[in-house]
């Protein structure tokens, strides 16, 4: 249902932030255990002699492999294919669920397990396998909640983070029959662990995302922290792999330069539990990479934009972005959420998420946590360019800014504008000064007035001199 | 996200490994229309920790951060450890004959695996900046046998240890065996409100033994 | 060297005291300083709404405002950013906001000011993360301040540490309002962390973070208040409204 409302219209990102900051208490607690993750970070970053290097060179290796990724791909898929690992190629998201279907069909494929990727939750791979009758079980404990609760995912990394305990009790007494009201984590966690284990033995085919593809070696790097997307690959007959074209990168020693900022920019660990790296299929078994484009090469011929390309997914700048921990991942309704999420979706879907790049107060947060250095703050304040350029924000403000750029482009109507708007404080009544209109008054005072400005002290005080 | 399914839809976009598919050719072709400015390959220089100090116990202290137990052992003493540290646990199964416990192979019964209180490998090396122990397929046993067991043991020779991953990939032929892959901790997860649950989906332990 | 000052549309209107305690204390340091009085707005409200093409004419005025200056220096670091970033300028011609100008073109070590009083710093995005007045804390890079460096020659004046040294206050321009709620409890959350320290004055080098805050301070009664770091530097922190 969930799934349905982020489908209609546009996107009031202020509206729901609004809706979720109002529950104060929510809030509080939202914003401090993400603020925990980001101090984490900040802990285990300080150990790594360098850090502001490797975050350069991440970012170049990026920018280098998007400037010649055709050829990268096309020795990734050369190794792949030695390596006995079936390559197929999606321009959209269409393509890429048909191609999984396809897949899944030929093998007579009943029940599917699934662990995390961001890129089958764009493409929404799910609901299409599910209409055309498959089970899908989402694998990683997030993941599993929010597809249970019938949501998409909150965050990056940790997907049901706007979940409360309580909450997921009630879902897993409803779902997997445990007792009324037992809410420990661990417990939870061992009756989801109970319950996937034999959906894990009883899959006929395991999806995986990707976090890195080794071009030189037609390799796969996959990292969790459960085990779960191993033990989905390792036990179905079929693992299908999906990623978007911009995970490759050239080379195995690149893989530590970005494994040394993922794990510590996501979670605040030195490394995640378990970093796979899939290179052929285990005898007898099939291991194929779906390559997906779905608006990235659209993308990455966007020069103001491209950089975004670089993303790894590591969800620090939503626990940094002070904006997110107080409006949650749900409000951005897209997926990625957050500042990272802001910069992808509108070039997507610039009329559907207009309203996403204001969602931010443009402190740079973001982008100086960023592991591969995305200029992200810089990218919000273009994407409002564009916004308002295709007419996606409201006439008046449009009208505001018109007459905004008219009144200071000359001194005498400014200085006009300014005296008229300092009287109309000192002497008009509180009522009509904190009417309806008065947005910034609903909760803050205006600054009390001067009688004079600066310019008429100066010209008074200083203009004889 | 509904999309209506479109099974008769024309197959522009569709799969293919080789050249002339349409989706192929057309992503390669918008990648090379993207005009994306040369920019060279950074060599990786200035990030390597020049002076790592003690290896050994480096590795036991970001180890133990990740939630593994380390144990110095002395050659020879593996099965006392192992039973040692596991004195309760009845199917103990290693990967290599020179443990003497029950062997598990490419061949061995899922089922089988899913039962193993404690599994025994060798790790190929350990990394001092986070804890990590990499495993190659060859020492698995079987694939999904490291995940499937309760507990998980490895045996690191304690000289095998190098400082950080740029050094890890230096020594890594990564692409030489089909699958392997860094372990660094338990199975562990934080999605219900990011309280530390140890023991998720793989093992509910890991111990690493030094040699 | 000459330096034209710049004063900030909403300073100029609202908060004269705080031009005219930069202007005083850049001449107390023997700087030459002129106002050039046709000077507006430096166009920041309508690029950032997304209005970059409302704000041209005024990036052209305010560039030939200070055509003629070696330095133009003014008390806001977000206004100054502004200025880097969007007013096409002769390289002739260099901006710098106010506490980063004493610190690396002035080198100032010493001032004669004195407060007395507990106060917290509110270190401001623009100025933190564009201009680089400090180090910031997602940075790994060895830590610096120039606005606390300066605060620390001031006699008797206490700087209080907090939780969170650099988090936003949720001001952010056309934000403040298009996000209200939001920005809202941001700041109301910047102002626990400085309650919560036993702060009794909010200092920074931007005023319009300050007048985000006072806004909710006086709204809600707090035992707060706000002054611009000129305010304090130039020793005339007690003064009211010119």
């Amino acid at each position: 249902m969930h799934d349905a409302a982020q489908n209609a219209g546009p996107v009031d990102h202020a509206g729901r932030a609004a809706r979720f900051v109002a529950n104060a208490d929510q809030t509080t607690w939202h914003d401090s255990v993400l603020w925990r993750i980001r101090e984490k970070r900040d802990a285990v970053s300080e150990g790594v002699q360098g850090w502001e290097r490797l975050r350069d060179l991440a970012s170049q290796i990026k920018e280098h492999t998007l400037s010649k990724l055709d050829e990268y791909l096309i020795e990734f898929e050369k190794c792949a294919a030695a390596n006995g690992v079936q390559v197929h190629w999606a321009s959209d998201a269409e393509a890429h669920n048909r191609i999984v279907y396809d897949l899944l069909e030929a093998r007579d494929v009943r029940r599917v397990v699934k662990s995390k990727s961001m890129l089958t939750e764009e493409c929404g791979l799910n609901p299409y396998l599910e209409a055309r009758g498959l089970e899908v079980v989402d694998t990683d404990l997030g993941e599993r909640i929010v597809q249970l609760r019938g949501e998409p995912p909150s965050h990056l990394v940790a997907p049901a983070i706007h979940v409360r305990r309580e909450e997921i009790s009630v879902l897993f007494h409803e779902e997997l029959g445990t007792p009324a009201g037992s809410s420990d984590p661990q417990f939870l966690a061992g009756a989801m662990r109970q319950d996937l284990r034999a959906r894990f033995l009883a899959a006929d085919a395991a999806i995986t995302g990707v976090n890195f593809a080794v071009a030189s070696t037609g390799g796969l790097v996959v990292v969790t922290n459960e085990g779960n997307a191993n033990l989905g690959a390792h036990l179905a007959p079929v693992h299908i792999a999906c990623m978007g074209i911009e995970k490759l990168i050239p080379k195995p020693e690149h893989l530590g330069v970005f494994l040394r900022l993922l794990s510590r920019s996501a979670t605040g660990q030195p490394l995640s539990i378990y970093t796979s790296h899939f290179h052929r299929p285990a005898p007898g078994r099939e291991l194929h990479i779906v390559l997906v484009d779905n608006g990235r090469t659209r993308h990455l011929a966007r020069e103001d934009f491209r950089a975004s390309l670089k993303c790894i997914r590591c969800g620090a700048c939503l626990n940094t972005c002070p904006v997110y921990r107080r409006s949650g991942g749900h409000s951005y309704g897209a997926t990625p959420s957050g500042p990272i999420g802001a910069i992808l979706a509108p070039g997507r879907d610039m009329e559907k998420y207009a309203t996403l790049p204001f969602a931010s107060s443009l402190c740079g947060s973001c982008s100086d946590v960023c592991p591969v250095k995305i200029d992200i703050h810089a990218q919000l304040y273009r994407w409002r360019q564009e916004a308002a350029r295709e007419g996606h924000i409201s006439r008046g403000k449009r009208l505001g800014m018109n007459m905004a750029g008219w009144i200071t482009r000359r001194p005498a109507r400014y200085r006009l504008a300014g005296r008229l708007a300092r009287s109309l404080l000192r002497y008009a009544p509180r009522r009509l000064l904190y009417g309806r209109w008065n947005v910034w008054g609903r909760a803050r005072d205006i600054p009390e007035p001067p009688a004079r400005s600066f310019g008429e002290w100066y010209a008074a005080e200083r203009g004889k001199k | 996200m509904n999309r209506k399914p479109r099974h008769n839809a024309p197959r522009s976009a569709g799969s293919g490994t080789q050249e002339g598919y349409p989706a192929r050719k057309a992503i390669l072709e918008a990648v090379r229309r993207a005009g994306v400015p040369a920019s060279p390959l950074p060599s990786i220089t200035g990030v390597r920790d020049l002076e790592p100090g003690d290896l050994i116990s480096r590795f036991m202290a970001s180890a133990e951060a990740a939630a593994a137990t380390v144990q110095i052992v002395e050659t020879g003493g593996v099965e006392a450890a192992v039973r040692e540290r596991f004195p309760e646990a009845v199917s103990i199964a290693a990967t290599v004959p020179a443990w003497s416990f029950e062997q598990v192979n490419p061949g061995t019964d899922v089922h089988t695996m899913a039962q193993l209180d404690v599994l025994v490998c060798p790790g190929a090396f350990g990394v001092a900046e986070n804890g990590a122990v990499w495993l190659g397929e060859s020492a698995m046993g079987s694939r999904a046998a490291p995940f499937l067991t309760q507990h998980l043991m490895l045996v690191l020779d304690r000289t095998a240890i190098v400082p950080d991953m740029h050094a890890a990939y230096d020594r890594l032929d990564v692409a030489r065996e089909g699958y392997g892959l860094f372990v660094a901790g338990p199975s562990k997860t934080a999605d219900i409100e990011q309280a530390l649950v140890i023991g998720a989906h793989g093992p509910r332990s890991l111990t690493v033994l030094l040699t | 060297m000459k330096i034209g000052l710049f004063v900030p549309c909403y300073i100029d209107q609202f908060y004269p005291q705080v031009a005219v305690a930069t202007l005083e204390l850049l001449e107390r340091l023997g700087c030459d300083v002129a106002y050039p009085r046709e000077q507006t707005c430096c166009g920041q409200p309508m690029a950032n709404a997304g209005c970059a093409e409302d704000a041209e004419a005024t990036h052209r005025h305010t560039a030939a405002c200070f055509r003629e200056f070696d330095y133009v220096v003014g008390p806001s670091g977000s206004c100054v950013l502004h200025l880097r970033e969007h007013v096409e300028q002769a390289a002739t011609v260099r901006y710098y906001e106010l506490c980063q100008f004493l610190v690396e073109v002035l080198q100032v070590d010493r001032l004669h000011a004195s407060f007395s009083g507990r106060v917290g710093l509110h270190a401001s995005c623009h100025g933190l993360r564009g201009l680089r007045l400090a180090s910031s804390s997602e940075r790994r890079e060895p830590p610096f301040d120039h606005v606390a460096h300066l605060l620390g020659m001031v006699d008797g004046l206490e700087l209080v540490g907090l939780r969170r040294p650099d988090e936003c206050c949720g001001f952010g321009g056309i934000f403040a309002v298009q996000e209200e709620a939001v920005s809202v409890r941001m700041g109301a959350d910047r102002l626990d962390d400085h309650l919560q320290h036993g702060v009794e004055v909010i200092t920074g080098a931007d005023m319009s973070c300050l007048m985000h805050l006072d806004g909710l301070i006086r709204r809600r009664d707090m035992p707060l208040r706000v002054l611009h770091v000129a305010e304090i530097l130039n020793g005339s922190a007690e003064m009211s409204h010119a």
